[in-house]
């Protein structure tokens, strides 16, 4: 999509705000922390506005702009200085980049602020690419992974080319293509509760088609599409009757700090 | 009887959409098709750079045309009645097909020959003539297989996407007087080509519909491969062509952007078999060609979704069915689940102006908002956006004069409440910390049965301590 | 006028009008790879034969041998060609002339209006002879503008299509063509774009040629210069 292109990248900054998203916060804050040990290593000051909750996306595409608007307003004033905002989810950071101006079209202050925080708001991949220079060796046991990007990611963030190459960057990590690997996981926020079967089908063919890689792990940068491949594969693997998870999934932040030889707190 | 909708509710339509994800062979028939449109479509546009730029032509094409239509349409209709053309206006579905009946009543007509017409699907064209004793024929391969079956096309391009050759063998050795069962392709359409030739001839009028109309010169412009459509407007001694208001162009020169665009997002194809540029009925001198052509220029709501800025984007659309061919949602219930006459993403943002809200509502929000559709897009259409904007106004309180019919039809109390107090817990940090801080420590709580989600996925637990947790202990 | 029509008009014009700029098709199409004379038949032949079209290349005094022969090896029996035309005529000539070897071939005219001999043109004609009004090479595709001379059914409804073109007459693109020609300043009744023989792909997604038009489409180019390749 034309949204992906032209971006411009700052230098290397000194300091970064994290926004977390919701999920991390609550669901999988190591993915969060990993992500600013990440960035810490690399001698970047890591701010997280203690005040950020959600960045309104779920309100917005079930239809409720309102809602969406009343939790949005909230994370707008949270980042007062020019630094750049980074986000471990492709979904969250393009709800905030592409659509919050339009949220706010009707007050043009709030849509000037927003077009503003746009501008400096980037998906952890893409950051850790094009503004960090991201290069690590992994001196670990060797492992075969698939990579599930996520459609906001890919689509209005482009980020689908800078998380496959921070994997393929990593010299013992076999990178596995899935047939359809740029097809929606059928997650879609609250589509997976409203169209529950259709959402199943569509998890069922991602899951199939990951399994078929014969990858161990599978790695992505959004936790709402991990979330449901990996506990689609986890139900499987409940009804078969498997002790172990036959897919387990990890948030990209965390493959990167574990295969990186960072220290575990 | 005219437009057709065939769920009210809902839940009819989720219950249509289960039948559709649990029929397996139902479920390969619509992946293979994808599959193949997906990567013949993706051959003719190599370098990604080239097609946005063509998309952004055919895009401004698009707006223009819109941002002139009323103009536009004066011309279209000023060009065409010097060329001979007798132009009709309708505003409603039943306006258009009382039209058609006025001109085959004129002529006494018992038979009519179609071509591929969605606007003749859109108003219930062939029910109104059946309903007058007239027969109305399609005469496109995959139309004439979908109405022999007595079915609806599940596509807009490929009609009898649906079905296997052996569903189409069956159907034409039972259907079709003296033909016996063959898989055989080619004999196939050798039986619905002879069949099909004698109706060309049997019939008084011809129908079709129009892929471009210019209003410079007064040409309709008509994209096929099969030859039917050039039959239909030739063979008959009428032709008359129906179309949404939204088609015409104002130059000859805009035409050739856009047919590039929609034979390569349709079918994969660098050009399609025929062009077929009409610009009046037969003059003297000539041997063939129909004595009268009509055109019927249909509103049927768009004018509505045209007065709302952000919607009438909807009406850039040149009906290639990329969208649906790339939908991961169609792909999986296939075009009949939709019950509307343009189904997957495009029917999605279509049908509310066509048929209201109240009965359309669902298909909304039967999106992921995975943006493929938008990505594939020749005249980038945000689908994506309409989407959610169809999803506010279903949801929104009902006014009147609402940019589209049926505002606040999904509205509900409860949903209503939860997304409120979503927006309260979300949008109030103090009670944002407890209640995330209860969910944490009180995980050993969380239900095993989590409704929809863990139909098909374990539960979902919240970690222990929370980032903002972690972040303290972490810094000190 | 209709209220009907008043109606539809006056909600669109009830919208305050937007000011979207007029599209600059030309700068595009200028801004696109441009070939030479020699480069746009290389093109069209190749698309063509990739849409299942014959293509034969021969001077331009050699055509009618050629489509003869052609139909020999089809074993067509008859030929529809426009009445008076330059080429039917010029086709009957050497068709009666013996030098080719004994011909079976009938040259039909069409002369009279379609629904004179509707039946016969549908079941008893095997092929038609158009010429082409021009071509484009980027998408292999053959100009018909229709006419007395050049009636619309005689390109559709015989089996096989055979149409003469002159290699001058091949434009880059359409675009080109409808420039080049002027075509904004006036339009035969019907024009027609053919690039391939009929086909569908309706069952099964399975490509099957003939489903309503010619199943064969026989294009001769003719090269001025006897420049056959």
């Amino acid at each position: 999509m034309s949204n992906t292109s032209h971006r411009h990248y700052p230098a290397k900054p000194g300091d970064v705000y994290l926004f977390a998203t919701c999920l991390v916060d609550q669901f999988a804050p190591e993915a969060g922390l990993d992500t600013v040990r990440l960035l810490e290593r690399e001698g970047i000051r890591v701010h997280f506005p203690e005040a950020q909750t959600c960045c309104g996306q779920p309100a917005y595409s079930s239809g409720y702009p309102d809602e969406a608007r009343a939790v949005a307003r909230q994370q707008l004033d949270l980042f007062p200085r020019p630094w750049p905002v980074v986000v471990p989810s492709g979904s969250c950071a393009a709800m905030i980049r592409h659509h919050y101006p339009s949220l706010f079209a009707d007050e043009p202050t709030l849509a000037e602020r927003a077009r503003e925080l746009g501008e400096r708001v980037f998906e952890l991949s893409e950051f850790l690419v094009h503004v960090v220079g991201f290069q690590h060796n992994d001196a670990v046991e060797p492992c075969t992974v698939a990579l599930h990007t996520s459609c906001h990611a890919r689509r209005e963030m482009g980020s689908h080319t800078t998380s496959t190459a921070l994997l393929r960057g990593l010299p013992n990590v076999k990178l596995v293509e899935q047939a359809h690997a740029e097809e929606c996981c059928g997650f879609g926020g609250t589509f997976a509760i409203r169209h529950p079967d259709i959402s199943e089908a569509m998890a069922d063919d991602k899951v199939q088609s990951l399994r078929a890689t014969g990858a161990g792990l599978v790695v992505s940068a959004d936790c709402g599409c991990l979330f449901n491949i990996v506990g689609h594969a986890a139900k499987q693997d409940e009804r078969a009757g498997n002790a172990k998870p036959t897919l387990p999934g990890e948030h990209l932040a965390t493959f990167l700090w574990r295969r990186t030889g960072g220290e575990r707190s | 009887m005219s437009q057709t909708v065939h769920f009210h509710s809902a839940k009819e339509f989720a219950d249509r959409t289960r039948a559709a994800v649990g029929n397996p062979a139902h479920r390969r028939s619509f992946r293979g098709a994808m599959d193949f449109l997906q990567a013949k479509r993706a051959a003719q546009f190599p370098d990604p750079q080239a097609f946005e730029n063509l998309r952004t032509l055919g895009e401004a094409i698009r707006r223009y045309s819109l941002a002139h239509l009323p103009d536009l349409l004066e011309r279209l209709e000023a060009r065409l009645t010097a060329n001979g053309f007798h132009v009709h206006w309708a505003e409603t579905a039943e306006d258009a097909n009382a039209i058609a009946l006025d001109i085959a009543r004129r002529i006494e007509a018992r038979h009519v020959i179609k071509g591929k017409s969605m606007v003749s699907e859109e108003v219930g064209f062939n029910h109104a003539m059946e309903a007058a004793g007239i027969e109305a024929l399609e005469s496109d391969m995959g139309e004439y297989i979908v109405q022999l079956a007595g079915e609806t096309p599940s596509h807009i391009i490929m009609p009898a996407i649906h079905k296997t050759k052996q569903e189409i063998a069956t159907l034409f050795a039972e259907r079709i007087p003296g033909v016996d069962y063959t898989e055989d392709v080619d004999e196939l359409i050798r039986i619905g080509r002879q069949v099909l030739r004698r109706k060309f001839l049997a019939a008084d009028i011809g129908l079709s519909g129009v892929n471009f109309a210019v209003a410079e010169t007064g040409t309709l412009c008509l994209v096929e491969n099969e030859g039917n459509g050039r039959m239909c407007t030739t063979v008959p001694r009428i032709h008359i062509a129906i179309t949404g208001i939204e088609k015409v162009v104002e130059k000859l020169e805009h035409v050739p952007p856009l047919y590039s665009l929609l034979t390569r997002s349709a079918t994969g194809q660098a050009v399609t078999t025929y062009l077929n540029l009409i610009s009046g009925p037969r003059r003297s001198g000539e041997l063939d060609g129909p004595e009268e052509v009509h055109l019927i220029l249909v509103d049927n709501g768009r004018s509505r979704a045209y007065a709302d800025e952000q919607m009438r984007a909807t009406l850039q659309c040149i009906r290639c069915g990329a969208c649906m061919n790339h939908c991961p949602v169609y792909a999986r219930i296939g075009g009949h689940a939709y019950g509307t006459t343009y189904p997957g993403p495009i029917g999605a943002i279509v049908s509310p102006h066509l048929l209201g809200l109240e009965s359309t509502y669902p298909l909304a929000f039967a999106s992921t908002l995975c943006g493929a559709c938008g990505e594939v897009c020749p005249v980038r259409i945000p689908i994506p956006e309409l989407l959610v904007r169809l999803r506010n106004e279903a949801q929104a309180l009902p006014t009147a004069n609402a940019p589209v019919r049926g505002r606040g039809a999904a509205r509900r109390m409860l949903p209503s409440a939860v997304w409120r107090g979503w927006a309260f817990v979300y949008g109030h940090l103090k009670t944002y910390r407890l209640v995330s801080w209860l969910l944490s420590r009180g995980r050993a709580l969380s239900p095993a049965n989590q409704g929809a989600w863990t139909a098909s996925r374990t539960p979902l637990v919240p970690a222990p301590k929370r980032l903002r947790d972690l972040l303290k202990e972490h810094s000190r | 006028m209709s209220t009907t029509r008043e109606r539809i008009l006056g909600r669109l014009r009830s919208v305050p009008s937007a000011d979207v700029a007029a599209p600059a098709v030309d700068a595009w199409y200028a801004s696109q790879e441009d070939d030479d004379a020699s480069a746009r038949v290389g093109k069209l032949t190749a698309a063509l034969e990739a849409s299942h079209a014959e293509v034969h290349h021969c001077a331009s005094r050699d055509w009618s041998s050629v489509v003869l022969r052609i139909a020999e090896e089809k074993s067509l029996r008859t030929l529809l060609v426009g009445a008076g035309t330059p080429h039917g005529e010029a086709l009957r000539r050497q068709n009666d002339s013996g030098n080719a070897t004994k011909s079976d071939l009938q040259i039909v005219d069409y002369a009279a209006s379609f629904e004179t001999w509707r039946e016969r043109l549908f079941e008893n004609i095997d092929a038609g002879l158009s010429v082409a009004h021009s071509a484009i090479a980027e998408t292999g595709s053959l100009i018909l503008w229709t006419g007395p001379s050049e009636p619309r059914l005689l390109s559709l409804v015989p089996p096989v299509h055979f149409v003469l073109l002159d290699v001058d007459r091949i434009h880059a693109t359409l675009y080109a063509a409808m420039q080049t020609e002027r075509w904004s300043a006036g339009l035969p009744t019907n024009v027609l774009l053919v690039s391939g023989p009929s086909k569908t792909a309706d069952i099964q997604q399975t490509l099957a040629y003939g489903a309503h038009g010619p199943r064969e489409l026989v294009v001769i180019l003719r090269h001025a210069d006897g420049g056959a390749s």
